[in-house]
């Protein structure tokens, strides 16, 4: 696997450090890494703005500029490559702009219609120069990243592949360019308006964003193709952005995302035998899908799980308010508290799998019991319901003094805001309220002692 | 040449029945794209047309030999998830849809390159030509998987026709049809259905990568040249349909560049370019929407304005002597009036005397009109709308371009009946100063 022309000392400590590895494979690697994580940081402001999509268009649409800039310089040079993509890139914005402005296209069917047409011009003109090299349509579209290694030139001692110091030279560039630019970048991102106010140009700013993908599109081309590159744009900024809500966390978050995903993606391939490129945007939608099942902040489960607690809060603390009700009457007619049958408390709490998971949970921990064919509350049930029916009527108590509802409308808001009162707004009702009893003469209970 | 005519006459049975297989798909395309164009679905039928290519590998990791009912299953299973893919992200996370179809179209093509890389790998894996599904290959293409092509085309279209009314309320009106009582989510998918299905034949002699432009290209040229749904539908058909027949027919026929792997020009990109010239062609072209005819229009109106501003300013030269047939100089006019000179005399309204202009007798008539039109819509910014002396000569510049006979028409009317009706051309009711553009003259 050694490459034809190495460094052995070099290579040898490249081995050590990559436990195992060839300096081929190191190589391989590092690259995907590298270029993963440029595409994942530039990527994020194309999430972030809404433009995945003319991300998407520029990705498939430098094709033409790439072919163009080789056949008119007859070599695979990084400089006229670049030129090439870029002004094809800026192209695309433009052409797609102005389709929708004057031709009257919508958006998206004016994309369309630029990317694939450039694509297939793409696509004809490298097949007509593909005879006499190695540029096929094939590499276009997966990129060769299994062949960077063996195309390296000398930096400072070190046989570095040459596509890999493309990448890293951009991966700097879009760096320094979102360190000395956040400011800008930040509120372009979130509010284009007050940026246009602030005298921040959105054109200067919408177009350096493209040129700066499109230049990222140009030196990842080699190593992962065009298409698969979108992937790469889109998939860890939009992981990232399910992961936080703050800019510079959602940077770093998706820079940690792609490498991930490359280092994953990578291994996938060496398993299977199979195309890296390919691989890394497999497994970078793997992790978009990932974070957007189980991510804390936003992820779908515990958005799920937090509304299925929530859910499952209210109708304990509805089942405790229940029998404490029915303890109420009780005592007022001077006998025990009539159970609650089963079958009624689960009417009365919608029924289904979370009315028997409150019920349950309340026998268990002690705070309802069966008895006498029924539900009953333990004195601890008694006294943590005590709380909900003092937040209950103590707002109701403050919804008839300050506003003018009749007293049937006071049940239904007071039954909501039992479960969202806090601790300190329940202590301040209770200081508004002078008088023991809740408007409809039920007794107001006192805030629990110990508490 | 002649190569092309013997196929376009249809002379071989296999060529005649690929191109019929790709002339109907192409028309099915171009059908089912306007809905979906119109829904602003174009690019999610990307992201299925990228995600149908691990569906064809899969199909023959399965059944292990190249059946082409299979690929299509594949395909079609495979493109349904990225399209509820795209739904799920869309209604159940915060990512925005822009997002989540770039993430199908990276994501799946990936697999799909993936798994293909697999299957070439195995004995025997690249004769499941799978490299033709890429950017397609329609001389690859049997008779058998033409035919089957046509029929799933023809079945497409089959489906818009009969389900032509739901498709159409839901893309002009989707909230008006939801109120209506229309099952619209059931419309939608069904729609993003058949466009799935057309995707998925359409594979075979386009490819993935292209597949979207025989959806979106068709449907945006239509577009150019009406503004009604059913000749839309109509003419995207006819569109598609010649992209698919003529894209097939030069693919097959062009001079082939003889490179090692790939033989032959692939057909996708032959097929996109066809569409894109009809599609520049209607952009250019088309007598309504087109950029032309809309140039066409501006630039005559900006010479209307251009020549109506020198007749009002040599109208107010002449005004002072009081007598219109008086010879004068542009010299003596604003120079920004002076830009409608040109038009003016090739519309014979001026005419040189010696080495000065005169108006002619229609030249006359015209500057008196236009002088009318603006003093009048003077008087009524005065009257009418309370607006200060000074102010009005601004406003009455933009607006005497621009007033119909039927309005002057009623502006006579309103001012007569208000008693302040001057006959023949009106006095200014302001200073003649140097005006602005088109109003100044000189006092002298």
């Amino acid at each position: 696997m050694t490459p034809p022309h190495s460094q052995p000392g070099i290579d040898s400590a490249w081995a050590v450090l990559s436990l195992g590895f060839g300096a081929t494979e190191a190589w391989t690697l590092a690259t995907a890494v590298l270029c993963a994580v440029g595409c994942g940081v530039v990527g994020c402001f194309l999430v972030l703005r809404r433009l995945s999509l003319l991300g998407d268009a520029i990705s498939h649409s430098v094709l033409p500029g790439l072919a163009a800039a080789f056949i008119i310089t007859q070599s695979r040079g990084t400089i006229p490559m670049l030129a090439g993509a870029l002004v094809v890139g800026l192209l695309t914005g433009f052409l797609s702009a102005g389709l929708s402005r004057w031709g009257r296209v919508s958006e998206d069917s004016s994309l369309g219609v630029v990317f694939s047409s450039l694509f297939a011009l793409g696509v004809l003109m490298i097949t007509w120069v593909a005879r006499d090299v190695d540029l096929d349509p094939g590499c276009v579209l997966y990129g060769l990243i299994e062949f960077v290694p063996f195309d390296r030139i000398g930096i400072a001692g070190l046989e570095v592949p040459r596509a890999m110091v493309g990448i890293g030279v951009m991966l700097l560039v879009s760096v320094t360019l979102i360190v000395v630019f956040f400011k800008e970048l930040r509120i372009t991102a979130f509010d284009p308006s007050l940026a246009t106010t602030m005298g921040i140009s959105a054109a200067v700013m919408h177009y350096g964003l493209m040129g700066v993908v499109a230049a990222t599109t140009v030196v990842s081309f080699e190593a992962v193709g065009s298409i698969l590159v979108v992937a790469m744009l889109v998939a860890p900024g939009a992981a990232a952005q399910l992961m936080t809500d703050r800019l510079h966390r959602m940077l770093w978050l998706a820079a940690g995302v792609a490498a991930l995903a490359a280092v994953l993606g990578y291994g996938a391939a060496l398993a299977l035998n199979t195309s890296i490129a390919g691989m890394i945007a497999t497994a970078s939608l793997a992790m978009y899908v990932l974070a957007a099942l189980l991510a804390p902040a936003h992820g779908w489960l515990p958005r799920l799980v937090r509304r299925y607690a929530l859910s499952l809060r209210i109708a304990r603390e509805d089942l405790l308010g229940l029998l404490y009700r029915r303890y109420e009457k009780g005592q007022a007619a001077g006998t025990e508290a009539e159970p609650l049958a089963e079958a009624a408390a689960m009417r009365a709490l919608g029924g289904g799998m979370l009315s028997r998971l409150a019920t349950w949970g309340l026998r268990r921990e002690g705070l309802a019991e069966v008895r006498g064919g029924g539900l009953v509350a333990t004195s601890a049930g008694l006294s943590r319901a005590r709380g909900v029916i003092r937040s209950h009527r103590l707002w109701e108590s403050y919804l008839a003094r300050n506003l003018p509802l009749p007293a049937d409308h006071l049940h239904e808001p007071a039954h909501r805001a039992e479960h969202f009162l806090t601790p300190e707004a329940v202590e301040a009702l209770s200081e508004m309220t002078p008088e023991s009893v809740d408007p409809h003469g039920k007794s107001i209970p006192p805030a629990s002692r110990g508490e | 040449m002649d190569q092309l005519i013997r196929l376009l006459t249809l002379q071989d049975a296999n060529t005649r029945t690929v191109l019929l297989g790709t002339t109907i798909l192409g028309g099915a395309s171009g059908v089912v794209g306007v809905f979906a164009v119109l829904r602003k679905r174009s690019l999610v039928a990307d992201a299925v047309a990228h995600a149908s290519l691990p569906g064809v590998c899969l199909a023959y990791m399965v059944v292990g030999d190249r059946s082409f009912a299979a690929f299509m299953l594949g395909a079609l299973v495979m493109g349904l998830i990225a399209g509820g893919f795209i739904a799920f992200v869309r209604a159940a996370t915060r990512t925005k849809e822009d997002a989540a179809i770039g993430l199908a179209v990276g994501g799946f093509f990936g697999l799909g390159i993936a798994l293909s890389r697999i299957i070439q790998s195995t004995p025997g894996g690249t004769k499941a030509g799978l490299d033709g599904f890429i950017f397609g290959k329609a001389a690859s293409m049997v008779s058998t998987d033409a035919a089957l092509i046509g029929v799933v085309a023809a079945v497409v279209l089959l489906g818009c026709v009969l389900l032509f009314k739901e498709f159409r309320v839901v893309c002009f009106d989707r909230e008006f049809a939801s109120g209506q009582g229309w099952p619209t989510l059931l419309i939608d998918m069904l729609l993003m259905m058949l466009v799935c299905v057309c995707t998925v034949a359409g594979l075979p002699a386009v490819g993935v990568v292209l597949m979207v432009s025989l959806i979106v290209i068709p449907a945006a040229a239509a577009r150019f040249w009406t503004e009604r749904l059913t000749p839309m539908v109509l003419l995207a058909g006819v569109i598609g349909g010649t992209c698919g027949l003529l894209g097939t027919a030069l693919s097959a026929t062009l001079p082939a560049p003889q490179s090692g792997l790939s033989r032959g020009w692939p057909t996708g990109p032959v097929i996109t370019l066809v569409g894109t010239a009809v599609f520049v062609v209607s952009l250019l072209a088309a007598p309504e929407r087109g950029v032309v005819a809309a140039w066409v229009r501006r630039s005559r109106l900006r010479r209307r304005i251009a020549r109506q501003n020198l007749l009002r300013a040599v109208y107010e030269h002449l005004e002072r002597g009081g007598d219109f047939a008086r010879a004068w100089t542009p010299a003596a006019l604003e120079p920004g009036a002076v830009r409608g000179l040109p038009a003016a005399r090739r519309a014979g309204l001026v005419r040189a005397s010696g080495a000065q202009l005169v108006l002619t007798t229609e030249g006359r008539a015209a500057a008196a009109r236009v002088v009318r039109a603006h003093r009048l819509w003077e008087l009524f910014l005065i009257t009418g709308a309370s607006l200060a002396t000074d102010r009005v000569d601004r406003d009455a510049d933009e607006i005497e371009h621009h007033l119909s006979p039927e309005l002057l028409a009623q502006l006579e009317a309103r001012l007569a009946a208000e008693g302040r009706l001057p006959a023949g051309v009106p006095r200014s009711p302001h200073e003649q100063t140097a005006g602005p553009a088109g109003a100044g003259v000189v006092d002298s």
